[in-house]
């Protein structure tokens, strides 16, 4: 069924979002203020805008080290966020997790881990909390090609579809882990798309497009939530940027440049823009307006970060232990 | 089992009895019997404790500790794992991220090598990491083995490398009483807690109140007064530091047995005050030395009592090799009443 004009523009909205805070980020980051490593998002927001549209409130999310997407898309506070790449108390985690290390529990986002592979057990685990709670919530954990060599992918799966856990996977081909390409560290296609039958539902689906991003997602949440089991979801996409920091950071010769510009002209907000604007969904003077609000909000998250206080020493030893 | 015969089925000694529950009367039960008497009213009372691990549904029930739950609690809430012991251990924090209180049986410590990450780099950071904003509510336990031929996989007393993450908590129980006052403690609590158990502990009975109670994570406790030097002795080897320093009575030699029950937070306060009574320091611990508990101990001694100390600290642990196989290697290899009568010898005579 085609979305609404409400859900696509949405979904635009969220993406376009995210890319724009990624672009600011980006830009801003040689000037020393975000002391953090970043792990930028560009290229891959239809991933996270896709599957959080699927999700309600009170499902839970898990990510990794790329989380600015995650997070934002899940309902994240943007101020909260940017404070936190400022290293400062008013921060999502008061400037003790940084960039890495994201947080928003009223979202069901219980934190970050930036451990390769370390959030897919705990994504599984919360999964089993909600189905002994007999709650319906489900949930969801992002994870990249990288993540997908590791074994906890392989014991939380067969964990999940052991359990019949509402746990959807979803992993973001972007071609890279660092500076290793997927295919010198995959022998083929991931083991899941082969024989999993009635036990997972899976998927491998181009993770530029929305809309099909959002469908798929949709019916794996709906798969998960009815009690029927967990769902592997493979987005095929593209880090855009290096792997870490701004592009200016991104060693040379470690990869085609066609490539990236092969992908570039695969950019799924501006895909997706062109395509709003086509079917008459989007118009320009909505762009226009859109733009502009992103735009003031980022300001003003920029501004909230740049002014918070910083965190002193005498908090150095809180929160060790919950009381 | 040929494990029966490593040691011989005994009463605990009598320890003064002053960390029994005031006009409770306890019963003599087996260590297990107490730890599953704790796992089975927990289970009882809060319904968001669950017991997973490794065969924790077996007849046997690790080493009894689990048994029989399974039938009573059903498979939902008592449940065998995967062999998988690096993502249930996520799968662990993530329940308990998700409003849950998991108990997660590893049998051996060395298991634990694979819950690592988890254990490490998640469940004892979790808190801190985000400044507060979500807690970890869990248990893992562990049973050091030891018995006929275990050899180097199978009997690693790996206190020394969890001690020395902040985050975790850590305890090493050695009574009967404490077994279940201190499982019942770890679940209540709302932090990662590490409880590593010794299968000799196993073949102990000991006075235990039927009804719950818990024990203070972080108290530790003075098993037998004395003048002359203080010997902190962990887990079993508390009743083997009990045996030494009544012999060592009839020489005259009078020695205060400490047992903190809990590594970390360690109960400085209750060893330092001893030392400063005594002004000698005996530390022995199932582990090996280097860069292990009783370094810890000892170092902390030497930082925050110096000036009471008249000789130089002991330490008696295992020797800093993998556990051999064959029993007279084995046996070389333990230490137990002797080496720590031999310690305290050296502490208070100097030779
Ligand atoms: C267990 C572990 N190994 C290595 C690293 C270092 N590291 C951080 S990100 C990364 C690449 C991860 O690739 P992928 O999972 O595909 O995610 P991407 O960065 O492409 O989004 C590596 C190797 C780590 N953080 N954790």
């Amino acid at each position: 069924m085609p979305l609404t004009t409400k859900a696509r523009l949405q979904l635009f909205r969220t993406m376009l979002r995210i890319r724009r805070v990624q672009e600011r980020i980006e830009s801003e980051y040689m000037k020393d203020e975000m002391k953090t490593p970043v792990h930028l998002y560009i290229g891959q927001e239809a991933i996270a805008s896709g599957v959080c549209s699927s999700l309600r409130d009170d499902d839970a999310i898990n990510s990794n080290h790329r989380s600015h997407g995650h997070y934002l898309a899940k309902g994240g506070d943007l101020n909260a966020m940017m404070a936190e790449l400022f290293c400062k108390s008013t921060g999502c985690s008061r400037g003790y997790g940084g960039s890495m290390h994201l947080v928003d529990v009223a979202h069901g986002n219980m934190g970050t881990s930036a451990i390769v592979g370390g959030g897919i057990p705990i994504a599984t685990g919360q999964g089993l909390a909600f189905q002994m709670q007999k709650l319906d919530r489900v949930s969801a954990v992002f994870f990249g090609d990288g993540a997908a060599d590791e074994g906890t992918l392989y014991e939380s799966v067969n964990f999940a579809m052991l359990k019949q856990l509402p746990v959807v996977y979803v992993m973001e081909n972007n071609g890279w882990a660092v500076c290793s390409p997927t295919a010198t560290r995959h022998c083929g296609d991931n083991v899941f798309h082969k024989g999993a039958g009635d036990r997972l539902f899976t998927a491998k689906i181009d993770g530029n497009d929305p809309e099909l991003v959002f469908d798929t997602a949709e019916k794996a949440v709906a798969h998960a939530r009815s009690g029927q089991g967990p769902a592997f979801i493979e987005c095929v996409t593209y880090r855009i940027l290096g792997h870490a920091g701004c592009l200016q950071q991104d060693p040379k010769g470690y990869r085609d440049p066609a490539e990236i510009e092969l992908w570039r002209e695969r950019c799924p907000v501006c895909t997706y823009q062109r395509k709003l604007l086509e079917l008459g969904v989007l118009s320009h003077s909505l762009l226009t307006e859109l733009e502009a609000v992103i735009s003031a909000e980022i300001d003003a998250a920029f501004e909230f970060a740049r002014t918070s206080p910083l965190p002193t020493a005498d908090v150095l030893h809180n929160h060790l232990f919950c009381e | 089992m040929p494990w029966s015969r490593i040691k011989p089925d005994t009463n605990e000694p009598d320890f003064s009895n002053d960390v029994l529950l005031d006009n409770k009367a306890g019963r003599r039960i087996a260590y297990a019997e107490a730890l599953n008497e704790a796992l089975f009213q927990a289970l009882s009372l809060d319904p968001r404790v669950f017991v997973m691990g490794q065969g924790v549904d077996d007849p046997s029930g690790m080493f009894g500790a689990t048994r029989g739950l399974h039938l009573k609690f059903g498979a939902d809430r008592v449940f065998d794992t995967p062999l998988a012991e690096t993502a249930l251990s996520g799968v662990a924090v993530g329940a308990a991220l998700g409003g849950m209180r998991p108990v997660y049986f590893h049998n051996r410590p060395d298991f634990l090598l694979l819950a690592m990450d988890q254990l490490v780099n998640h469940a004892a950071k979790w808190h801190y990491m985000f400044g507060g904003a979500a807690c970890v509510p869990l248990v893992f336990w562990a049973c050091v083995g030891r018995g006929w031929g275990s050899a180097a996989q199978h009997s690693q007393a790996l206190q020394g490398l969890f001690m020395h993450v902040p985050g975790l908590k850590l305890i090493m129980p050695a009574t009967c009483f404490d077994a279940k006052g201190l499982m019942l403690s770890a679940i209540a609590d709302k932090n990662p807690v590490l409880i590593i158990d010794h299968r000799m502990n196993f073949k102990q009975r000991g006075l235990v109140p039927e009804e719950p109670y818990t024990v203070p994570i972080g108290k530790g406790v003075i098993r037998r007064k004395g003048r002359d030097v203080t010997v902190v002795a962990i887990s079993h080897l508390v009743a083997e530091a009990y045996a030494a320093a009544q012999e060592l009575a009839e020489e005259g030699i009078e020695a205060e047995i400490i047992d903190p029950r809990t590594l970390r937070p360690l109960d400085e306060e209750l060893i330092l005050e001893s030392v400063a009574r005594t002004g000698r320091l005996v530390v022995t611990d199932t582990g090996w030395k280097t860069g292990g508990v009783t370094a810890e101990i000892g170092a902390m001694v030497a930082e925050k009592g110096f000036a009471s100390l008249k000789a130089p600290i002991v330490r008696v642990c295992n020797p800093d090799l993998p556990t051999p196989s064959g029993y007279t290697l084995e046996r070389a290899y333990y230490i137990g009443k002797d080496d720590i009568k031999a310690g305290i010898v050296k502490a208070v005579r100097g030779s």
